[in-house]
C-alpha cells in the first residue's frame, strides 16, 4: 500500500518538475545561442516573401543566426515591435501616428527602410470586355463608404446594368490600409457590402469566378493569375514592372518597409542582417514577385547604414 | 386496419433508415472529395527532401522540418501540461467537490462554457499571460501552454463523463473491501475509466495540433530556417507553414502545401493510433 502511494508520488513530483528541468535547459540552451544570436522579424505578410528570402539567403551564409519570421500583418506587427519585442517589423505602409506614439512611450527608436514596390492592382473578371480603364475619381465613387454604384451603369452611362460584386483585402492587411488612404482619403473607410479575404488567393478565385466582379490586391497576385483576371488601367496607366518603378502608375503604387529597432541594429548580426538585405533586395524582391527599387535607393540607404 | 399500422411504421422506419444512410454517405464523400484532392496535388510533391529541408521562397526545394519539428515539441508539450491537468480537474469534481455546493455548480458551468470560446481569445490570453506577464517569449513553451488552455475544457468535460461511467457497485464493493478513497481511484475508477479519458483526450489533442490562429496570434513565426532545440526557442507549426503555402501566390506553393497535409495527416494518424493501441489495452483488461 505504501509503496504505490510512493510511487504514484514519484510520477506526480516528476510531472510537475519536468517542465521546470526542460525550462531550465532550454534557457542554458539559448544563452549558448546568443553568441550566434537570434533576429526576431514579424509583421506584413505583403513583404514576408521578400523578408523570408533574405532570411534564408543570410542564413545560409551564417547558419548560427536564427531568424524567425512571423506574419501578424502591419498591424499587429507594429504593436509587438512598439513594446520591443522584436527587432524588426515588416510593413506594408508606413508607421500610424499612434503606432510611433506607442513605440515613443516604450522608448523604442527606430528606422524605416524602404525595401521594394508593389503595385496594388485592379482587376475584373475575363468576361468583363467594358472595363479597362478607371480615373481616380472613379476608383473613389465605387469604393466611398456612402457610394451610390451597385451597377456598372452608375460608373459610366454606357457600362451595362447588371449587379457589380465587390472584392477587397481583410482589414487587417497593409493593402486595404493604403487602397482606403489612397482613393477614399481616409485609411480603413470603404463602402461595407463588399466580400473580404486576408488571403489574397481566394479573392483571385472570387472574381476570376464572377463575371461582375471587380477587386484590388497586390500585384504579384495578378502575375500569377494573368490568364484568368483582366486587368484595369489607373489613370489610363496599366500596372507594370516599369510603370510602378518609375512611379508613373500612381496613386496605387507604393513602397514596401522594413522597420528596424535602433538598438537591435548595435548588435553585429542584426546590422549585417540589415546591411545583406539592403544589398540583395533589388534581386531577391523580384524573385517573389515584386519590383525593386531603382539602384541608387538601395546605395542611399545602406550608406546612411554604414 | 391493423395491418396498416403496421405497414406506415415500417415504412416511417424505412424511410429513417434512409435518411441516415445518405448522410453518412454525403459526409463520407465530401471528405473522401477532400482527401482525393489532397492526395493528387501533393502527393508526388513528397519525398525524404521534402521532410528534411527548410522553407523556402523555391517551391521545388521549400520543406517542412522545421515546421514538423515544431508541431511535435508543441504538442508533446501540450499533452504533458493538458492531461494530468485535465484528468486531475475531473477527479477532483467527479470524486471529492461537493456536488451541491454553488462553487462547484459555477465551476461546472464555467468549463463548459470554456470549451465553446473561439481559440483566438486563447491566444490573446497566451500573448498576454505567458509571452508578456510570464515574458516565455514567442516560444514553444508559451504555445504549448496556450493549446494547453485550449483543449483543458474539453479534456475535463470528457474525463468527467468517463468518471461518471464507472459503475457504482464496483466503487462501492472497494469501499466495502475497506479500501481507501485514493486507493479506490487508482485501482478502480481510473483504470475502468481511462478509455473513456483517452478518447476525449485524442479529439482534443488532435484538434490543438490543427490550430493556427492562437498560435499566430502569439507570435509563432510563419519561417523558420532552423530546427527549434528547446521548448524556449521560436517556432512555427504545420498549420502554420500550410497556411502560409496556400497563401502564396505561385501555384507551385498551393501543391506542396498539399503535401504539407499529407504530412499532419500522417502525424495525426499516428498520434491517434498509439492512442487506441493504449485505450484497447485498457479496455481488454476489464474485460
Amino acid at each position: 500500500m505504501k509503496k504505490i502511494t510512493k510511487k504514484i508520488t514519484t510520477i506526480l513530483a516528476l510531472a510537475f518538475v519536468a517542465p521546470l528541468i526542460l525550462t531550465a535547459c532550454g534557457q542554458s540552451g539559448q544563452s549558448g545561442q546568443s553568441l550566434t544570436g537570434e533576429i526576431k522579424i514579424d509583421g506584413s505578410s505583403t513583404v514576408f516573401p521578400i523578408t523570408e528570402a533574405v532570411a534564408e539567403e543570410f542564413t545560409a551564409q551564417n547558419p548560427d543566426i536564427k531568424i524567425p519570421v512571423g506574419v501578424s500583418g502591419t498591424g499587429g506587427g507594429f504593436k509587438k515591435f512598439a513594446v520591443g519585442e522584436t527587432d524588426i517589423t515588416n510593413a506594408s505602409r508606413p508607421i500610424k501616428a499612434e503606432e510611433a506614439k506607442m513605440a515613443e512611450e516604450n522608448g523604442i527608436e527606430y528606422i524605416e527602410y524602404t525595401v521594394a514596390y508593389d503595385g496594388i492592382t485592379i482587376v475584373v473578371n475575363k468576361e468583363n470586355t467594358w472595363v479597362k480603364n478607371l480615373t481616380a475619381e472613379e476608383l473613389k465613387m465605387i469604393w466611398e463608404p456612402d457610394s451610390k454604384v451597385t451597377t456598372w451603369k452608375d460608373i459610366r452611362p454606357e457600362w451595362p446594368n447588371d449587379d457589380i460584386k465587390f472584392y477587397a483585402p481583410g482589414t487587417d492587411s497593409g493593402t486595404f490600409d493604403y487602397f482606403t488612404e489612397e482613393i477614399n482619403g481616409k485609411s480603413g473607410s470603404i463602402r461595407q457590402d463588399f466580400t473580404g479575404s486576408e488571403d489574397d488567393n481566394v479573392l483571385v478565385q472570387g472574381i476570376a469566378g464572377d463575371k461582375n466582379a471587380i477587386g484590388f490586391f497586390g500585384f504579384a497576385y495578378y502575375e500569377e493569375n494573368m490568364n484568368k483576371l483582366n486587368l484595369v488601367a489607373v489613370n489610363d496607366v496599366k500596372p507594370s514592372l516599369d510603370t510602378i518603378k518609375d512611379g508613373s502608375y500612381t496613386p496605387l503604387s507604393r513602397p514596401l518597409f522594413i522597420y528596424v529597432n535602433n538598438k537591435s541594429l548595435d548588435k553585429p548580426e542584426i546590422n549585417a542582417f540589415v546591411k545583406f538585405y539592403l544589398e540583395n533586395a533589388k534581386v531577391l524582391a523580384k524573385e517573389v514577385g515584386y519590383i525593386p527599387l531603382p539602384d541608387n535607393m538601395y546605395t542611399d540607404q545602406l550608406n546612411l547604414l554604414k | 386496419m391493423n395491418k396498416k399500422l403496421i405497414r406506415r411504421r415500417r415504412l416511417k422506419n424505412a424511410l429513417f433508415q434512409g435518411v441516415l444512410i445518405s448522410i453518412i454517405v454525403f459526409s463520407i464523400i465530401m471528405l473522401l472529395l477532400l482527401l482525393y484532392q489532397v492526395f493528387k496535388v501533393g502527393f508526388s510533391h513528397l519525398s525524404l527532401s521534402f521532410i528534411t529541408s527548410m522553407p523556402s521562397r523555391f517551391a521545388d526545394r521549400a520543406g517542412i522540418a522545421s515546421a514538423l519539428a515544431g508541431s511535435i515539441w508543441t504538442i508533446s508539450l501540450t499533452i504533458l501540461f493538458a492531461i494530468p491537468l485535465g484528468v486531475g480537474t475531473a477527479l477532483y469534481l467527479e470524486e471529492y467537490a461537493n456536488k451541491q455546493s454553488w462553487w462547484t455548480k459555477i465551476l461546472e458551468l464555467n468549463i463548459s462554457n470554456l470549451a465553446g470560446v473561439p481559440a483566438i481569445v486563447y491566444g490573446m490570453l497566451g500573448l498576454a499571460v505567458f509571452v508578456r506577464f510570464l515574458n516565455f517569449q514567442r516560444s514553444i513553451l508559451s504555445g504549448a501552454l496556450t493549446l494547453a488552455l485550449l483543449i483543458l475544457p474539453v479534456i475535463i468535460v470528457s474525463s468527467q463523463e468517463a468518471l461518471k461511467s464507472v459503475p457504482s457497485t464496483l466503487k462501492e464493493g472497494s469501499y466495502a473491501l475497506g479500501v481507501s478513497k485514493w486507493q479506490t481511484i487508482t485501482g478502480v475508477i481510473l483504470p475502468f475509466s481511462i478509455p473513456g479519458i483517452l478518447t476525449g483526450s485524442i479529439l482534443a489533442v488532435s484538434r490543438a495540433m490543427g490550430e493556427a490562429a492562437p498560435l499566430i496570434m502569439i507570435g509563432a513565426a510563419g519561417y523558420i530556417g532552423f530546427m527549434p532545440k528547446s521548448p524556449l526557442d521560436s517556432f512555427t507549426v504545420l498549420p502554420i507553414q500550410i497556411f502560409n503555402w496556400t497563401s502564396r501566390p505561385q501555384a507551385e506553393f498551393q501543391d506542396i502545401a498539399a503535401a504539407g497535409i499529407i504530412v499532419l495527416l500522417v502525424l495525426l494518424l499516428s498520434m491517434n493510433a498509439i492512442a487506441i493501441v493504449l485505450r484497447n489495452k485498457y479496455q481488454n483488461r476489464m474485460d
